[in-house]
């Protein structure tokens, strides 16, 4: 798979990172030689072998359903750029 | 044109845990802004979820009641976009082996019954909630319900009408309640709805374009903004033109559909498995445990009412509407072997009536299965006839009395059914209603109806009426 220029500022555009074109550029050059990578781990045959979807060979482990947190607002507020009524605030966003 | 309309729904249960799906920060509704947002929940730097025994639990539940397949191991994975009330900048969902795989539901639209089938359910975090009023320009985040646990429910495209949406929606409604799951309170939000709606010509098997409808917190909404949003889709093709994908917001004020954004900038989500969470190992023993815990499922309890007490589909569908009403019945029917009928009626008309009238829900009904069995077992040995039935059953329901053998007899409401003690009665009318024997016996059917009423004047309501019709037939007719 080739990725092209577009390719590489619509995944910055997705991912809200900032590109300029040198960079843009440069992150191609990078990413292709990724891409390549791959392309020659591909040509090893894993058809009997299970996917992995994490590198550790672990179980999840779980917790019992009680509430163990308490009201910490004013503290994680703290640290809010703005804050009113117990409500973070944001610049205005509607879909 | 004839058209084909195909319908498939996602709904999205709010799962009814004490504490979230990733942290240990309490659900209860309606609590201070952020008083219920922990670290985790707020994505400080440095956190890590821990998933919640309860959250999945209920999702193997809900798996074994719509008979699917329980996946083992089952992955969690990011699903990446940027909106303010998600913290992290993605939400933890499942893409792949989500836990509850398949699966169907059979609903009842009129007097058919259809079975839809599941494709999934999966487990995810809820977001936060933006309040877009009152913060002078900018948006206000309330970050309490991030971090809730869902369950996503998607069906495959197997409903044809906005009805058997509705059906099916209040299918799984019903179940998830049963079930004990989730609270099913829809004002609250705890059970969403979002319809994939496309329409193909009758007859042909090609999928058209899907339109997906979000924001539908009513069946009412549901139905409306399907029927809506069919008759859109269906004028902008019989016109030529071509329906684009694209999400759209049903505006039950306006009663309309309008669009909230397309697939052209739809986002690309980039999916991956989460790195903070490890694959969920589901053992066998744990399966069989949650099997165990089920209750009575309401399409086995149907069947059985069916089969066991006689009762009609419709009347099984309509007791098995919640888990409460149906065990209010297994438990009246209990204690009145045979008189399964009577007790439907009588739950289902003067019962729930009652209960409508006054607001009230089936648990703090004020008559309970053994007073309301105590008085059927009158009705059913003729000691009371319908009338004086229902009431007794006023004064158990206000408090006058407990039991109905004992209200019968302080009121004296015995019903006469004594044959002869009736025949004397009888008589004693025909002797003194000689013109209405004669309108009878010319012809005049409603003569009867006067006659029987004075019986029952005469008695004073207590005559058993059915005795009371046969006694006077046989003796206008010697």
């Amino acid at each position: 798979m080739t990725l092209s220029l577009d390719d590489v500022k619509r995944i910055a555009n997705l991912a809200r990172i900032e590109i300029s074109e040198g960079d843009a550029q440069q992150t191609l050059a990078h990413l292709s030689g990724i891409f390549n990578l791959i392309e020659q781990m591909q040509a090893v045959d894993t058809e009997s072998v299970e996917p992995m979807s994490h590198s550790q060979d672990m179980v999840q482990r779980l917790r019992e359903d009680v509430v163990t947190e308490s009201d910490q607002h004013v503290l994680f507020q703290s640290i809010a750029p703005q804050v009113e009524a117990g409500f973070y605030l944001v610049p205005k966003v509607i879909e | 044109m004839q058209w084909e309309i195909v319908i498939g729904l996602e709904i999205h249960a709010q799962l009814s845990t004490r504490s979230k799906i990733f942290s240990g920060a309490s659900i209860a509704y309606g609590a201070r802004p952020n008083s219920q947002a922990c670290a985790v929940d707020i994505a400080l730097p440095g956190v890590l979820p821990v998933l919640n025994q309860g959250a999945v639990e209920r999702a193997i539940k809900f798996g074994l009641a719509i008979d699917a397949k329980i996946n083992s191991p089952s992955i969690f994975a990011r699903k990446n976009y940027f909106y303010p009330d998600l913290p992290k900048g993605y939400q933890i969902s499942q893409f792949e082996r989500p836990i509850v795989e398949g699966g169907h539901v059979s609903i009842q639209v009129g007097d058919r019954e259809k079975t839809i089938r599941l494709t999934r359910a999966h487990l995810e975090e809820d977001a936060g909630k933006s309040m877009h009023e009152d913060f002078h320009g900018m948006t206000g985040i309330d970050l309490n319900r991030a971090g809730t646990a869902l369950l996503e429910i998607v069906s495959e495209p197997d409903m044809r009408s906005s009805a058997e949406a509705v059906a099916y929606a209040k299918t799984l409604h019903s179940l998830v309640r049963w079930i004990g799951i989730c609270d099913g309170n829809m004002q609250e939000g705890s059970f969403r709805c979002d319809a994939n709606v496309s329409v193909r010509p009758l007859g042909t098997e090609k999928l058209g374009t899907r339109c997906e409808i979000k924001n539908l917190n009513s069946f009412r909404f549901l139905e409306r903004a399907i029927d809506h949003e069919v008759a859109r889709q269906i004028d902008i093709l019989e016109e030529g033109g071509r329906i684009i994908q694209q999400t759209r917001l049903y505006d039950a004020d306006r009663d309309e559909t309008r669009s909230m954004r397309s697939k052209e900038d739809a986002q690309d989500y980039r999916y991956f498995p989460d790195p903070d969470l490890l694959p969920v190992v589901i053992s066998g023993e744990w399966i069989e445990h949650a099997k165990k815990s089920l209750p009575e499922l309401p399409e086995d309890k149907r069947s059985r009412y069916v089969k066991q007490h006689g009762l009609s589909a419709y009347d099984a569908s309509v007791l098995t509407v919640t888990r409460e009403l149906s065990d209010y019945f297994d438990q009246t029917v209990e204690m009145l072997p045979g008189q399964g009928k009577l007790s439907a009626n009588w739950i289902m008309g003067e019962v729930s009536g009652r209960l409508n009238k006054e607001g009230l829900e089936i648990a703090q009904c004020p008559v309970n299965p053994e007073q309301l069995a105590g008085l059927l077992r009158r009705i059913s040995d003729g000691t009371v006839s319908g009338k004086m039935a229902r009431e007794v059953f006023d004064s158990i329901w206000s408090g006058e009395g407990n039991d109905a053998d004992a209200i019968i007899a302080a009121k004296g409401l015995k019903q006469i059914s004594d044959d002869s003690e009736i025949e004397k009665l009888v008589d004693d009318v025909l002797i003194a209603h000689p013109q209405q024997v004669a309108d009878y016996q010319s012809g005049k059917e409603k003569a009867f109806n006067s006659l029987v009423g004075q019986v029952m004047k005469v008695s004073k309501g207590k005559a058993n009426p059915a005795q009371v019709n046969s006694i006077l037939k046989r003796k206008l007719s010697e």
